[in-house]
């Protein structure tokens, strides 16, 4: 009861800790997994021509002839030293391609985001506050076409008239080929190094690539949250604390941003969260339709390619990215919503 | 004691009431047609008095509170009279009416659990209280106000910067009753504000609002079903029933001797110590969407005569200031022949079930 402090820390300090064994249990799944699933990797990847003794020899180099708890030893002692190991088909490190693939979907998931929050949550809250009015329908029907909207169909649909028909956009890859080549990289993050070497030109080329794919998964987001953002306005609207505060004689604006608006908010963030896992998912989609160069695209490819290695790997990348996602939004919760604090 | 019941039972010598309802009607809009929640209720309340409003549950007295203020779902017919200080509330526009809230009618709720915004702390909700009646003052005095009313209500200064969670439900509405009295309404309608409450905690309430109305000087309308609060804590009482009072007057005499025969039914129906047996109303309260005609009561009715079925009795004022609403204190304008007993059929257990 002695001030919200001391709870706060060791709430954060708890859930901080969770993250480990989640982390554990996350790589054994992915483990277990990869072991289960059926066929040799090395023959899947390889195709089925190659020699037996070339099999067993590959299979020996990359630790699969020893018993399963030495490969779960290894497996683990080489992710706790950021080894990720290298994929079969092309010898590529996977932890590359996190850093190169990587930085392009977070680019890309990014862009999304602020575009799915920057359009959802106000269309949202609009629609929440002035319930049944032709803006509430107006909003409540965006929002269900873009959440039942496949992102690839908005994709293919946007690419056809903002690129083919109008020309105003580029419809696939990071950035035009001279970009590409003429840009040098610091982050990998595109728009982050062209403003670090200040050239301006190949922000823009860089912006205009990323126009169509994050407003594609943005916008399909953005249905989720329109949806999610008006139930839970009219929601609070009907709350006790909302009909005591117009008793007192608070202005109906105050009520609505003050106390409706910010409580409804709350239960969004946790979703945020969730819908991470979901963006990535969209981001395989996305990055797939629009020949972007991420990690989803990536795991596409070696997945087409039954590459078991570097499918693993980018696997466990995306696993970290929901634990990580869903401690930040944790922690968020906790610091704007004070009953967090006690559960 | 007895001295100021028999003031408040002779209008004439009273002060002028601040608060003056006539022939309030609050109709709800449902789709089987307009419920009368509340039908040509006409009351009083003068300062600094404690007027208790009573009934079962749906008899209207909640809507009545709140009808007062208007804070009622969008679409609710609103009609008839409550004047505050020479105005009409039910004429006001919204902007009119949000500023009477709170500097001048104040309102409690049942369930302090929920009143109060889990995200703001105790401090916040004072301040914006504060700010939106006052908003010349300056921090330290918003600050020195909201801690005296705290203090009022036994919450201690150093809890001022806590969020709601960090209370129990009976510090909630002490935190809900101080947050009214901050603004120094002149009434303050309390609509069953122990219901939700356990019995101790339930009478350090009712002892906090008749202390209050002592110190304060403000008027209360004690809305609830619990007869033994009104008995305690109350000048006056209404007898609501099926969104009509039935009997008004002071509280000592109508409960000494209740007139109305639903009130008396009422007060059978207590349970106390030297209950030995149940007693309950037969039947169930009227509709609202389709009431019977006649007296709303006379159905569950054990006095009930033809003209009950048929007609409704006017309003009585009896000898002590008492108002009552029933055709046995006017036989002289039952017509001819209909004072013979109603007959109807039994009231079976699978109606009272």
């Amino acid at each position: 009861m002695a001030g919200g402090g001391s709870s706060l820390k060791s709430y954060l300090l708890v859930r901080t800790l969770l993250v480990i064994p989640t982390i554990f249990i996350l790589l054994t799944l992915v483990f277990v997994l990869m072991r289960v699933a059926p066929g040799n990797p090395v023959s899947a990847a390889l195709g089925g021509h190659v020699p037996q003794a070339v099999i067993q020899e590959i299979s020996h180099r990359l630790g699969y002839d020893r018993p399963l708890y030495q490969q779960f030893g290894s497996y683990l002692w080489n992710l706790a030293h950021g080894d990720f190991g290298a994929t079969i088909t092309d010898k590529r490190q996977v932890s590359d391609i996190i850093l190169v693939n990587g930085a392009a979907t977070l680019e890309l998931t990014l862009a999304a985001a602020i575009v799915a929050l920057a359009v959802g949550i106000p269309i949202g809250l609009i629609a929440g506050r002035f319930r049944d009015r032709p803006i509430d329908a107006a909003s409540r029907i965006f929002g269900i076409i873009m959440y039942a909207m496949p992102v690839f169909v908005l994709g293919l649909l946007a690419q056809i008239v903002f690129g083919s028909w109008l020309g105003w956009l580029p419809i696939s890859d990071q950035a035009s080929p001279m970009t590409s080549a003429l840009m040098t990289t610091h982050t990998n993050l595109l728009l982050v190094d062209a403003v670090i070497d200040g050239d301006w030109d190949s922000f823009w080329d860089v912006l205009q690539h990323l126009v169509l794919p994050a407003g594609t998964l943005g916008l399909v987001f953005a249905g989720v949250f329109v949806r999610l953002v008006r139930i839970n306005v009219i929601r609070t609207l009907k709350d006790d604390y909302i009909e005591a505060a117009r008793a007192r004689g608070i202005r109906e604006q105050a009520v609505v941003y003050r106390h409706a608006f910010r409580n409804a908010l709350v239960p969004v963030i946790t979703v945020i969260g969730l819908e991470i896992a979901l963006l990535m998912g969209g981001a395989v989609l996305t990055e797939t339709t629009f020949n972007w160069p991420g990690i989803g695209h990536a795991l596409y490819t070696y997945l087409q390619n039954r590459d078991y290695a570097a499918v693993q790997g980018i696997v466990i990348v995306f696993g970290l990215v929901v634990v990580f996602a869903s401690l930040l939004v944790d922690i968020l919760s906790a610091l704007i919503d004070p009953r967090m604090r006690y559960q | 004691m007895s001295e100021t019941s028999a003031n408040a039972a002779t209008p004439a010598d009273a002060e002028d009431p601040i608060l003056t309802v006539r022939d309030l009607r609050v109709f709800y809009g449902t789709p089987r047609g307009a419920a009368r929640a509340v039908d040509r209720v006409s009351l009083t309340i003068r300062p600094g008095e404690t007027l208790g409003v009573v009934g079962e549950s749906g008899s209207g007295k909640s809507t009545l509170g709140r009808g007062i203020l208007r804070l009622l779902p969008e679409g609710t017919g609103v009609d008839g009279e409550v004047l505050y200080k020479g105005q009409n509330l039910v004429k006001m526009t919204p902007d009119q009416l949000r500023r009477m809230r709170g500097p001048e009618l104040g309102l409690i709720f049942q369930e302090p659990m929920t009143r109060l915004n889990p995200l703001l702390r105790i401090q916040e909700h004072f301040e914006e209280a504060l700010k939106q009646h006052h908003p010349e003052l300056k921090r330290d005095e918003l600050r020195r106000r909201a801690l005296a009313a705290l203090g009022r209500t036994g919450i201690p200064p150093t809890r001022y910067r806590q969020y709601p969670h960090e209370f129990s439900g009976g510090m909630r509405q002490r935190i809900m009753i101080a947050l009214a009295l901050v603004l120094n309404p002149t009434l303050l309608i309390a609509d069953e504000p122990t219901t939700a409450l356990d019995v101790i905690v339930e009478a350090q309430i009712i002892r906090l609002l008749a202390d209050l109305k002592k110190t304060t000087g403000t008027a209360v309308m004690l809305i609830t079903h619990n007869l033994g609060i009104v008995a305690e804590a109350c000048d006056r009482v209404a007898v609501m029933y099926g969104g009509k009072i039935v009997e008004e007057g002071d509280a000592r005499s109508v409960f000494a001797d209740p007139q109305h025969p639903y009130t008396q039914a009422l007060l059978r129906s207590t349970i106390s110590l030297e209950t030995t047996e149940l007693h309950t109303i037969p039947g169930a309260p009227p509709s609202l969407i389709n009431p019977p005609q006649g007296c709303l009561f006379s159905p569950r009715c054990g006095h009930a005569m033809k003209v009950c079925a048929r007609k409704a009795p006017a309003e009585q004022r009896l000898e002590d200031g008492r108002r009552v609403e029933c055709w046995l204190h006017c036989p002289g304008a039952i017509p001819a022949g209909e004072e013979a007993p109603l007959e109807r059929q039994e009231i079976t257990v699978a109606d009272e079930a």
